[in-house]
């Protein structure tokens, strides 16, 4: 009954006002930073809370499936939204760690190279290029569906080392970071749950 | 014994508080990254330290009792209390005991020292602290020969202190230093900031202040000081021996397994605050290198 009535009120919501929803974070963000609302380190703050509205959001991508078969909830046509999101947040992290953060290139380099949770952290953004490139639909006509829903499975992948890059890079154990990865991890392992075999019904 | 450093940084160099206003108001307007890039902070080996503002050095602080995050212990430590304070000195002493923290201080010359202080995260600051040298403490309480070492404890109160309820660390937190070190006329013990008494989240009513190592070997709220023989553990050594030495001097050549100790970003610089060269021995080579004369800094990091 709650599934049928969200199902038939989204139906009726587009999925556009999304992009500029999304667009509302980052712009905060940066008006705060430079007006100093965001503390006296704003740097980090602005590179961690891009990071975790990245991490939130492939979180929100990957809950997409699940709902549907479970829950019957259908949320399909704004997955692709909540995608392109995720990678512009993660760039938007990204650019702020090089370019106000380590902001030194050949440090940048060596960060990469060297720091493993850099390294995973780099990682999953490049495996996320990929997807936003094919988030379209020409892109998905011209793979064709089966190839395109095999090159979007790295999604899997790059929502893990995303958790794990988080995991990695603090100090000590914590325990936000390790809730998040066990979430993703979580939300992954439901894709290998086989499909029960639909019963023929007997004439 | 005190007074045997002498602040080459004085009350003349902090920035006026018009001036640093005025520097807020151009960030505030958003007069341009120029202006923004002219509004961060120098930095020169003397002289022109400008230290962070008392609102900056009281908000943004790595107090992992209190929780992970840089202003938990802003939000917690409020409900530590430090009246009365006990502080037990022990160990190879003359006068070993519990302390009310009035007796211990007592007869020791406050003095103003406005040090650098690097954090391991490779974030720094320069704090004007209000204190007394350890050596001074360590004369009054009477060490015996024998000692190598000076070890330290953070007072553990798990009902005000959410970080030890999730055992972040394996509290309580404990330091220490060598007994050269711990002699060494720059190693204060620190009671205030900006001449006011030390704020909870900084480390109430007394902690530590070595200035040329890493941030977390100033320890806080200190409820124990133990001479010894024997090199005492470390709280971030013991959790991580890898990343974190005995040791942990400030050096730019020696990098963190997970990231590089060659630069820093002085906090309080705005969004557009350049990064700045770590100095080695964050800037106190001249007066503390000679102790680890003949020593592999890479190896005893």
């Amino acid at each position: 009954m709650i599934a049928q009535f969200i199902n038939s009120t989204l139906r009726k919501v587009p999925a556009w006002p999304l992009y500029v929803l999304g667009a509302v974070p980052p712009a905060w963000l940066f008006y705060s930073g430079v007006t100093g609302g965001l503390g006296v380190d704003p740097v980090k703050e602005m590179e961690h809370q891009m990071g975790l509205w990245g991490l939130w959001l492939i979180i929100a991508g990957l809950c997409v499936t699940p709902l549907r078969r479970w829950g019957n909830i259908n949320l399909m046509k704004f997955r692709r939204p909540i995608g392109i999101l995720t990678f512009f947040y993660i760039a938007g992290h990204l650019l702020i760690w090089l370019v106000l953060d380590v902001q030194i290139p050949s440090q940048i380099l060596a960060d990469i190279i060297k720091r493993p949770y850099v390294t995973i952290g780099m990682g999953a953004f490049v495996l996320m290029i990929p997807l936003v490139v094919t988030s379209n639909n020409w892109s998905v006509r011209k793979l064709g569906a089966a190839k395109w829903q095999k090159l979007h499975k790295l999604t899997y992948l790059a929502a893990i080392l995303g958790g794990l890059h988080f995991v990695w890079l603090v100090k000590g154990w914590q325990i936000e970071p390790m809730i998040y990865t066990a979430v993703i991890v979580g939300l992954v392992a439901l894709r290998w749950i086989p499909k029960r075999k639909r019963v023929a019904v007997a004439a | 014994m005190a007074k045997r450093w002498q602040n080459n940084l004085t009350w003349d160099d902090v920035t006026p508080k018009s001036a640093f206003m005025s520097r807020r108001q151009i960030m505030a307007g958003g007069a341009g990254a120029a202006a923004m890039l002219l509004a961060g902070r120098g930095r020169a080996e003397t002289g022109d330290l400008v230290p962070n503002s008392y609102e900056e050095i009281t908000a943004y602080n790595n107090f992992y009792e209190f929780g992970t995050g840089k202003e938990d212990p802003t939000a917690n430590a409020g409900a530590m209390s430090t009246e009365p304070w006990s502080i037990k000195v022990d160990g190879i002493v003359d006068k070993p005991g519990d302390y009310a923290f009035g007796e211990l201080i007592e007869g020791l010359t406050i003095e103003e020292r406005i040090y650098r202080f690097r954090c391991v995260e490779a974030w720094s600051m320069v704090v004007p602290w209000n204190g007394f040298e350890l050596a001074d403490l360590l004369a009054k309480v009477g060490v015996q020969s024998g000692a190598k070492y000076v070890a330290f404890e953070t007072a553990v109160l798990p009902d005000v202190m959410p970080g030890v309820r999730r055992g972040v660390l394996d509290f309580p937190y404990v330091e220490g230093l060598r007994l050269d070190e711990a002699m060494h006329p720059l190693t204060l013990m620190a009671t205030g900031i900006y001449g006011k008494p030390m704020p909870n989240q900084n480390g109430a009513p007394i902690r530590l202040v070595v200035p040329w190592k890493y941030g977390f070997k100033s320890i806080k709220s200190i409820v124990r000081i133990t001479l010894t023989d024997k090199e005492p553990p470390t709280s971030w050594n013991k959790a991580n021996a890898r990343e974190y030495g005995f040791y942990s001097n400030v050096n730019p050549e020696v990098n963190h397994p997970r990231w590089s100790q060659a630069s820093e970003r002085p906090i309080g610089g705005g969004i557009f605050a350049k990064r700045i060269p770590t100095l080695m021995f964050n800037g106190y080579e001249e007066e503390v290198a000679s102790l680890y004369e003949g020593m592999d800094l890479s190896k005893s990091f």
